[in-house]
Formats: C-alpha cells, sequence, structure tokens
C-alpha cells in the first residue's frame, strides 16, 4: 500500500532559519556531516530534505537542497554532504564548514519520499553513494522507535566507490550487528575489496535486488537514492523484478545528470 | 542577511545571475528527477486524450500526433532543485494547435490536469497553456524525446517551474476549478513561478 503523508510544515511559509554548526564529523574523504542547531525547527519525517542558502560578503547568495540525516527523534539536525569536485555549495559545507559557523536554511521539503515505521513495511531500501543519506534517516529513525521499529523487516543495499567511500560503515554495522536490525549489504564498484569480504563488489543488478531484497509479494516499501544512472537502473530492475511502480520512491542528487 | 565566513561563491557564477531566477543556478547538464521508475510505453500503444468531465474531446496515436502542426521553441527551463538551463531546444505540439485539431475554438474550462503513466499529475491554469506558452514536446534538440527526460512526450511549461513541465503525459483534463496535482498536494506551490520564487506551499 502506499501511504502518503503530508509533511507537518504545509500551509505555512517555509521560513529562512539562521542555523548554527555545533559539530562536524568527517565521514569519508569527500563527505563530512554536518550537526546543526536549528531555532524553532518544526520537526520532520525520515527522506525529507532542506534548502542551504549561504552568503558571501558582497551579498551573492547561492542555494542548495540536501537530505536530512538525522531522524525526527534526534535533538539535532544533521545534514550529510559530499563534496562535488565543481560545486559552488557543497565544497563550503563538507569542507569549510566549523562550529560556530552560521548560514541559512529552511525546511522540512518533500511528502513523498520519506518512511515513517506508522507506514509499515517491509523496507527495502537501495542507496548509492551519499544517496545513503536520506535512508539512514530512515534506520536510525526505525532504531530511535524500538519494539515498533524493529518489529518493520528493513533491507538496506548499498554501492559504494570503496570500502572508504563507504558513508556511515560503523554505524550501519553496528545497527545491522544489533538484535532486530536491519540487513546491511555492501557492494563496491571501483575497487577489488579485500578477501573475506561479504559484500557485492560490482555495480548493482537485477540478481543483486532479487538476492537481497524481499520478493515481489511481501510488496515492500521501497526507497532508492543515489545518482540519476544508478537510480535509472535499479528502478527499472526493481519494475522488472515485479514490484509495483507506485511501491518504488526514487531520489535523484548530484549535479551530473547526464543524458 | 547573515554572510556565511568563508564563502565567496563560484567565479562566473556571478556573471549569470541576471539572466536567472533567484536561487537558480547554471548547469550544463541535463539532470533528471522523478518520483518514482521511468514508465517505458511503447509508441505503438501511446495515445493522447484530452478531456473535458467525462467526455473525450479528441483523442491522438503517436502517428496522429505526429501528424499535427509542429512547433519548434528555444526556451530557459528552471527546475525548483535550483538549477536553470538556457537556450533549450523542443518541439512538439502547441496546445493551441492541440485544442484546434480538437475542433474547440477556446477552452472548456479555465484549469486543466495533466495525467500521465506512473500516476502523476500537475495542474496548471490554461492561460498559461494559450498563446503558445505551452507545448507537448517530443523532441529535445533535435532528438526524440529519452525515456529519463519524459519521452515518448511531455508537456512544456517553461515560465513555471520544471515540474509543472509533466513527464509522460497521456492525458489533459479541464476543470471547472482549480485542483492540486502531484508535487501540489505535497508541499510545492500551487503556481510556480520562477521569477517569484514560488518554490514551496506559502511562498
Amino acid at each position: 500500500m502506499t501511504v502518503i503523508e503530508v509533511p507537518p510544515s504545509v500551509g505555512r511559509r517555509l521560513a529562512w532559519r539562521q542555523v548554527e554548526v555545533v559539530e562536524r564529523v568527517a565521514e569519508t574523504p569527500r563527505a563530512t556531516t554536518l550537526l546543526l542547531d536549528v531555532p524553532g525547527w518544526p520537526g520532520h519525517l525520515a527522506g525529507q530534505h532542506v534548502d542551504v542558502r549561504l552568503t558571501a560578503d558582497d551579498g551573492y547568495q547561492a542555494q542548495r537542497s540536501y537530505s536530512i540525516a538525522s531522524p525526527p527523534e534526534a535533538p539535532r539536525v544533521a545534514l550529510t554532504v559530499e563534496r562535488l569536485e565543481d560545486g559552488e555549495v557543497s565544497p563550503w559545507l563538507a569542507g569549510e564548514a566549523r562550529s560556530g559557523d552560521r548560514f541559512e536554511l529552511r525546511g522540512p521539503i518533500g511528502g513523498y519520499f520519506t518512511w515513517s515505521v506508522a507506514a509499515g513495511g517491509p523496507l527495502m531500501l537501495v542507496g548509492g553513494g551519499s544517496g545513503v543519506v536520506p535512508l539512514m534517516a530512515m534506520l536510525r529513525h526505525r532504531a530511535a522507535r524500538g519494539e515498533a521499529g524493529r518489529a518493520v523487516p528493513a533491507r538496506l543495499l548499498l554501492s559504494s566507490r570503496s570500502l572508504a567511500d563507504i558513508i556511515y560503515r560503523e554505524e550501519l554495522h553496528r545497527l545491522g550487528s544489533a538484535s532486530g536490525g536491519p540487513v546491511i549489504v555492501h557492494t563496491v564498484t571501483r575497487e577489488r575489496p579485500p578477501s573475506g569480504w561479504h559484500g557485492y563488489a560490482r555495480r548493482i543488478d537485477a540478481p543483486m535486488l532479487a538476492e537481497v531484497g524481499f520478493p515481489p509479494a511481501a510488496k515492500p516499501e521501497i526507497f532508492v537514492c543515489g545518482s540519476t544512472p544508478m537510480v535509472e537502473a535499479v528502478a527499472e530492475a526493481l519494475v522488472g523484478l515485479g514490484h509495483a511502480s507506485l511501491n518504488v520512491k526514487t531520489e535523484r542528487f548530484g549535479a551530473t545528470g547526464g543524458m | 542577511m547573515i554572510t556565511t565566513r568563508g564563502f565567496t561563491g563560484r567565479p562566473g557564477a556571478k556573471a549569470d545571475r541576471k539572466r536567472l531566477p533567484p536561487g537558480q543556478y547554471l548547469t550544463e547538464d541535463f539532470p533528471v528527477l522523478s518520483a518514482g521508475p521511468t514508465p517505458l510505453t511503447p509508441l505503438d500503444r501511446w495515445t493522447l486524450a484530452l478531456q473535458d468531465g467525462g467526455s473525450l474531446l479528441g483523442k491522438w496515436t503517436w502517428d496522429e500526433f505526429q501528424a499535427l502542426p509542429r512547433t519548434e521553441l528555444t526556451v530557459d527551463i528552471h527546475c525548483v532543485t535550483k538549477w536553470s538551463k538556457l537556450r533549450t531546444v523542443w518541439e512538439g505540439v502547441t496546445i493551441d494547435d492541440l485544442l484546434a485539431a480538437a475542433g474547440l475554438d477556446e477552452p472548456p474550462a479555465p484549469y486543466l490536469m495533466a495525467h500521465c503513466d506512473g500516476g502523476y499529475t500537475t495542474n496548471l491554469p490554461l492561460e498559461d497553456l494559450l498563446e503558445g506558452k505551452g507545448l507537448v514536446a517530443t523532441r529535445f534538440d533535435g532528438e526524440p524525446l529519452a525515456p529519463e527526460h519524459g519521452g515518448p512526450a511531455r508537456l512544456l511549461v517553461p515560465h513555471l517551474y520544471f515540474w509543472k513541465s509533466a513527464k509522460w503525459v497521456r492525458r489533459l483534463r479541464f476543470m471547472e476549478h482549480d485542483e492540486p496535482g502531484f508535487w501540489e498536494s505535497l508541499g510545492y506551490h500551487n503556481y510556480g513561478d520562477p521569477w517569484r520564487e514560488q518554490r514551496y506551499d506559502g511562498d
């Protein structure tokens, strides 16, 4: 069943809020998490995103959208940002931002690519690179809900370029090792993994989705987030395996679209 | 307004700003944004329908649609996710020509809902579609429109945020009263004028 929840902000103008960086956490060589103090944050659903606005001394402003990494239950809003080589906002967020820095943010935004324990499952998450961020908010929400969360079977298939590029690797391991935790499966696409590697070492394809995912008969709620080529390939494979299109929700990131 | 320590902006981005609506940045790529899988409808099963309430005003097969008068539009496009792309070239059938092909002198109602493969919908006032402002586009940059970009046919309403340019359009339904479509029901602005930065509900 498709469950659409209307985000709490609908009907009011989303105001720009001044936020302050409380802490930065280096996740991988290219990805950084910023923990933010957001006065008056109205709350959010796992999977939603925010708009970030940076202002230069001369008044020049730039805006971009970033997924929220923290679950609704967390005291601080967390964004995990991957630095894009030719990016304008991500190099500042992922490289420059320090505790005490301030910028503007508004949100939460997006009422479709969202999940809560109340929506049920099974929950099937497929991520590529920093596409794991909104999926992590869902897994963190599931964990924060304790018994009710554990009652929803959940699986994450995450594709990363290399072991060093896996965002949240340790936390995912912890979540997956916990009793009633989600099944976490990795694949790496640009390096040969070490011996003893339990994951895959190729791009996500239909056989991998069939092995890792829930069968279509289980009617999983499926969320796919990554680059456009990754999302296109995964969504097409999922439909090919027999999953209903309406149960496959997609989100794409990155400046690279590719014709 | 607060300034952000250490942020200067990308060289060149400031020069783009004059041609761009507020909050947008220029891209040379063509990013893709869809809520779900890309539907693949074979051309021999594709039709486009024009509907008013329960009555069918017109329906065209792919071949019939190709035979309608065609228009080429070169326009800037603006996505609510902040990217803009300049001077994009589209080809298709204007809503004016579609109405004429259905034998209509004027639209039967002031609003329209576009219905698409995959279940997507978006709502538009008719006055934003007439006089060459709206197109059912089947070609981009001289080539057939790729499925991930909305092929075989998408709506093109370039003066509004690009979610109004619904991909995989199959049915245009006239409405006496305005109703929200898919994103318009999920926190996005009902009209979506990029120059007034109408991104979200309440903007």
